[in-house]
């Protein structure tokens, strides 16, 4: 059962990670801007798509804002654990293991600032979506659900993340995993509605990709309004990856942290 | 607790894979002792912090600290413990005050107490000034400082240091020094603390315990060790090298010969003195380039017990 004591740490660890992240530009300013960079570039550069039969928007933008979000969960992951592989190198984590705290905790504070980041993040994508001209067909309701299914999403990243950093112990190490997930994310429906693409292995790769469901759910809202079975299967792979990656972090702090 | 050992070990091992980084070691701790655990790096001095913390399971014996049991009590232990690792963690991004506000959170000391708490150690280590500036404009002292004043968030009976001045200035040394002798002297603070430098063990230790290759070879006060070596040495550094022979045969007429690093010493036998030794060199017709009066050292004591000078010792790629 979470008692008081436990909410009252885990709140001071998910501080401490969000101020340490909002004290580093490097941190805060590439998870903002990058992302939406690609988004002007593949919105200029693919906006013809838009005239394709069957494409299912008239706005590129629109069609392609899904992809910042997910985009931004990485950066937020890579960097919440590079921070931890930095504490483990540093001897931070003894520190912490030598107070009463539970090493679910630590996950649980570690996971909540990049959360927090992934959540501040997508509101701000959101923002710039809406002030460029994108329109949120599900409404204000759809809105907060990007916002939770983005939660979902930087949870189960950032716990793949964190056992990363806790396996390894470098944050080299987790760094190297950005690439694995950018190709991921390209070898998705991200530029490309999947029914539009080619009887080829590309399609075959996309519709077995998982991050394919994330960005459908996510874009359903946006171009489409309530579509229930994207956002059920997007939900269903944001959680079913959520607890894997939680169970295998979990396990991974165990054998880190070998207290008695 | 009153009285009483805050610390008993019995036969602790710690192996890495074939490596003994541990090997069968017994030591007792009084509450409010000063106990100063002395070795070369490598010779298994944080491998044993590391244990009696709780923070590695021992491979075999038994330790308590506080009167708990390390292996099976481990979250009693470290309710009445508190540490200052070799490496001073901390984070450069926050500023101390922000250490210390973490520090209680997760010691679950919130509200008033926690401002009151946290302003009386930032005064207590000097770091008021330099409270809110981050960690990472702070010099080596301060960041021992801050991280003497983190272990002593919650009160702890028993404090382990590790290494506390290795690196720093002798003035942020004696300043640490102090501060230590403080804690037990005022508040009865039982102070496990680890170090490479004899002079540390000497002026803070009641009792030191010097360990080799994971074994305890000899334990006591600093008083009792040197009494043990008894008598003081003369070394004499020839002006020319290949002059040894002839300077070991008179040095050998006032005591046994022991292992010197620069050139001949012997430990001089009961009611000899440097006098007799010029003496001695002057009719012999040597001339020597220095001539060395040594009192008993605990560096002595570790040459005595390991054949080797602590000074610069190292035990290898052992765990330290």
């Amino acid at each position: 059962m979470i008692t008081s004591p436990t909410v009252n740490q885990v709140g001071s660890l998910a501080w401490r990670s969000i101020v340490r992240q909002a004290r580093q530009p490097a941190h805060v300013i590439p998870p903002l801007l990058f992302p939406l960079a690609l988004l002007a570039v593949n919105s200029g550069g693919l906006h013809a798509a838009t005239s394709l039969p069957g494409f299912p928007t008239k706005s590129f933008v629109a069609f392609a804002l899904a992809v910042p979000f997910i985009q931004g969960a990485l950066f937020a992951t890579l960097n919440g654990g590079a921070d931890l592989a930095r504490d483990i190198q540093t001897g931070f984590l003894n520190r912490l293991a030598l107070t009463p705290m539970r090493s679910s905790a630590v996950i649980a504070g570690h996971l909540a600032g990049v959360v927090a980041q992934g959540i501040f993040q997508t509101t701000f994508y959101l923002v710039v979506g809406l002030a460029i001209g994108v329109g949120i067909h599900a409404g204000i309701g759809g809105g907060l659900v990007i916002l939770v299914l983005a939660a979902l999403v930087c949870l189960g990243f950032g716990a793949f993340g964190t056992f990363v950093a806790l396996q390894t112990g470098s944050g080299e190490a987790t760094q190297a995993t950005f690439p694995i997930f950018f190709v991921f994310l390209f070898i998705s429906s991200m530029n490309m509605p999947r029914n539009l693409l080619g009887h080829t292995w590309f399609r075959i790769a996309a519709t077995i990709n998982p991050v394919s469901y994330l960005i459908e759910g996510f874009r359903s809202l946006v171009i489409q309004g309530w579509n229930f079975e994207a956002l059920g299967l997007a939900f269903g792979v944001a959680i079913g990856f959520a607890v894997v990656a939680i169970t295998l972090s979990s396990l991974a702090m165990k054998r880190r942290m070998t207290r008695t | 607790m009153t009285g009483g050992a805050a610390i008993e070990v019995e036969q602790l091992e710690r192996a890495f894979k074939d490596v003994h980084a541990v090997n069968g070691i017994d030591l007792q701790v009084e509450t409010g002792e000063i106990y100063g655990f002395l070795g070369p790096n490598g010779a298994g001095k944080s491998t044993t912090v590391h244990m009696l913390t709780t923070l590695l399971p021992p491979t075999a014996g038994t330790a308590r600290v506080g009167g708990f049991d390390v292996r099976h009590e481990g979250p009693k232990v470290r309710r009445v413990i508190g540490a200052a690792l070799q490496e001073a963690a901390l984070d450069p991004l926050l500023t101390g005050r922000e250490h210390l506000r973490l520090q209680m959170s997760l010691h679950n000391i919130r509200g008033e107490a926690r401002k009151a708490r946290s302003d009386e150690l930032l005064e207590r280590v000097g770091l008021t000034q330099a409270a809110d500036r981050k960690v990472r404009t702070y010099s080596g002292g301060m960041k021992r400082r801050l991280d003497l004043a983190l272990a002593l968030v919650h009160r702890p009976r028993i404090l382990f240091l590790d290494e506390p001045t290795t690196g720093l200035d002798v003035q942020s040394r004696s300043a640490l020094w102090e501060e230590v002798a403080r804690l037990a002297r005022n508040e009865g603070v039982t102070v496990f603390l680890t170090t490479q430098y004899l002079e540390e063990a000497d002026v803070l230790a009641n009792r030191v315990g010097i360990i080799d290759k994971g074994t305890i070879v000899a334990e006591g006060t600093p008083a009792a060790l040197k009494a043990t070596i008894g008598r003081p040495s003369v070394e004499a550094v020839p002006l020319q090298r290949d002059h040894d022979p002839r300077v070991l045969e008179v040095l050998r007429r006032f005591g046994e010969p022991i292992a010197s690093t620069r050139g001949v010493a012997v430990r001089l036998q009961d009611g000899l003195g440097l006098t007799d030794v010029v003496r001695g060199l002057d009719s012999a017709g040597i001339e020597v380039e220095e001539l060395m009066l040594h009192a008993p050292t605990l560096d002595d004591v570790f040459l005595a017990k390991t054949g080797r000078l602590l000074e610069g010792a190292s035990n290898g790629d052992q765990p330290s």
